[in-house]
């Protein structure tokens, strides 16, 4: 029996990926190489680390507005990340995600997704169930 | 959300596809912040720089241009912020035509939209500022901690896309700020060393902002002795905005919402408060010192300068030489280069082989395109939002005062 998290109901499409999980933050402006598709702010827990096709587990988006307009041109050049997660996201990144067609949620029942969500698991993510489904781990 | 007989028409596409995929997006992020209703606003500011919409950003806001002029005209003043180059001065910053090539569509497509392409993040000082309890869709963070905070007037962080949604419909979904449950302070800090200069300031909010790391929250700032100038609170704004996805923020005494400490918590009894001492401010500083380092670029910008701010650089750099491999760039609004062209501070700049660059902010300018193009890694200025955000663009960023950082460009290295 796969693990189930019960989270708000997101925005995007449902889909499936690898998660890539840190405690810290995200804006695609401060923290990205958008070229190389990897971490770039030295200070950021994933630097150096694609996030390319990756499903991020995040803490919280981070100011500049910029990554509204950056995940759909990303998206465009097949260098975006395939979904977020975050425990509590702020407006841009959720207005991004609308804009882009990714899927993206947030404000989960039973805590913090970095804490339930462990790096590689595999995950399906339904937004408009409000669900994230761990494939690879039983409850 | 509840929609009105005029948004369900939108919604349907009666007043065709601009207006429908505007209300169509305003609809998926209202429905995700389980916004009630909608709610209209006074006016829109897009953040849409050419490096961040991309050439395929371009293209979408160019097939918006196609569409018939009545179906997609705006419903309020729209403005923008900084754009990717200034047509004046990209050569001299190693800039490409290509870049200029897609600025020039995007401002092309922009004005065929009828936005006013007031090109800044200081439109508070410079174009219409807003007014306590109008709501907004602005864009630009320091914009709209500044709007909500100094003003009153009620935004969310709102992206290029949504921004631009709102001129369309006129209208925004109603959640966050525009909600007076969003408005209370949560935090308490209180000021325990004085602020001197605006380096200062941007230090106060990045301290504030690493600590309240959350749109959600809303800092209140007492201990402040003494009036602030609005290029301090700009400052201030900028940094915690930046550094703590802040939206808001309270300043017993000085913001207008908050005539007292327990008015700043909604009448409630302050909470104990997060103490700000000098070891803060010298910790703060000391992450980005770099002493003695050759310094290949002084930046002032982000945000934009004022008027003010480019006298006080001019006087700073009277009869001075910006070090040879050092590059100096001040970044102001179009409006106000204007001015300082009238007043004679750009030439006292330019005297110095200094860069006055019009409706740019530096970070949002092709940053790390300019630096492998030009060899900058260095990085000095007195903004603490800019060495929060240009590290990842691939610099190693200094913070200092206006005077030390004009003092480390005259000597080429940071004094």
């Amino acid at each position: 029996m796969p693990i189930i998290l019960k989270c708000h109901k997101g925005i995007g499409p449902a889909v499936t990926g690898m998660a890539l999980v840190a405690e810290d933050n995200f804006s695609a402006r401060y923290d990205l190489d958008r070229i190389k598709g990897v971490f770039s702010r030295p200070a950021h827990k994933l630097a150096g680390k694609s996030y390319v096709d990756r499903i991020l587990v995040l803490v919280t988006a981070k100011g500049g507005v910029a990554s509204a307009w950056m995940l759909r041109e990303m998206a465009e050049r097949g260098m975006a990340p395939k979904a977020i997660i975050f425990e509590r996201t702020n407006t841009i990144l959720a207005q991004g995600a609308a804009f882009a067609g990714m899927a993206l949620v947030d404000r989960f029942e039973d805590g913090c997704p970095i804490e339930l969500i462990r790096n590689g698991d595999e995950l399906l993510i339904e937004p408009d169930r409000g669900q994230v489904t761990i494939l690879n781990r039983d409850a | 959300m509840k929609l009105t007989d005029e948004e369900s028409a939108m919604l349907a596409g009666e007043q065709g596809p601009a207006h429908q995929w505007a209300i169509q997006h305003q609809v998926a992020v209202g429905d995700f912040f389980d916004a009630a209703d909608f709610v209209p606003v006074a006016q829109a500011h897009i953040m849409a720089d050419t490096e961040s919409l991309g050439l395929s950003g371009v293209k979408w806001l160019e097939g918006l241009t196609a569409q018939p002029a009545r179906e997609r005209r705006l419903r309020v003043p729209t403005i923008t912020d900084p754009r990717g180059l200034d047509m004046a001065s990209y050569k001299r910053l190693k800039q490409t035509d290509g870049m200029a090539d897609l600025e020039a569509r995007a401002s092309a497509a922009f004005e065929a939209l009828g936005v006013l392409m007031t090109n800044t993040c200081i439109n508070y000082q410079t174009v219409l500022p807003p007014t306590r309890g109008e709501h907004l869709a602005m864009g630009d963070t320091g914009v709209v901690i500044y709007s909500n905070s100094v003003q009153g007037a009620r935004s969310n962080f709102e992206g290029g896309p949504s921004a631009l949604a709102a001129g369309l419909t006129g209208r925004t979904p109603r959640y966050g700020f525009h909600l007076d449950a969003h408005r209370i302070g949560t935090r308490h800090f209180r000021v325990d060393h004085q602020p001197r200069d605006l380096a200062d300031w941007g230090a106060l909010g990045g301290i504030v902002g690493q600590a309240t790391n959350s749109y959600w929250e809303v800092p209140v700032v007492s201990g402040i002795e003494r009036a602030i100038n609005s290029d301090e609170l700009k400052h201030f704004g900028a940094a915690l905005a930046s550094f703590g996805s802040v939206a808001m923020f309270h300043m017993p005494g000085v913001t207008p919402e908050a005539h007292t400490l327990a008015a700043a918590f909604g009448s409630a009894i302050a909470p104990a408060a997060d103490r700000v001492v000098k070891s803060d401010f010298d910790a703060f500083f000391g992450k980005y010192a770099a002493p003695g380092d050759k310094v290949d670029v002084v930046v002032f910008a982000a945000p934009q300068l004022s008027i003010i701010e480019l006298q006080q650089l001019a006087g700073l750099l009277d009869g001075r030489k910006v070090a040879d491999g050092t590059t100096l760039i001040a970044a102001t609004s179009p409006e106000n280069k204007f001015a300082a062209d009238r007043m004679g501070l750009t030439a006292r700049i330019e005297a110095a082989n200094g860069v006055v660059a019009a409706g740019i902010c530096f970070y949002q300018s092709y940053a790390r395109e300019m630096a492998e193009a030009n060899g900058w890694q260095r990085l000095l200025t007195n903004s603490a939002k800019l060495v929060n955000i240009i590290a990842g663009y691939g610099y190693q960023p200094s913070l200092a005062s206006m005077e030390a950082c004009v003092d480390s460009a005259v000597a080429g290295r940071i004094v």
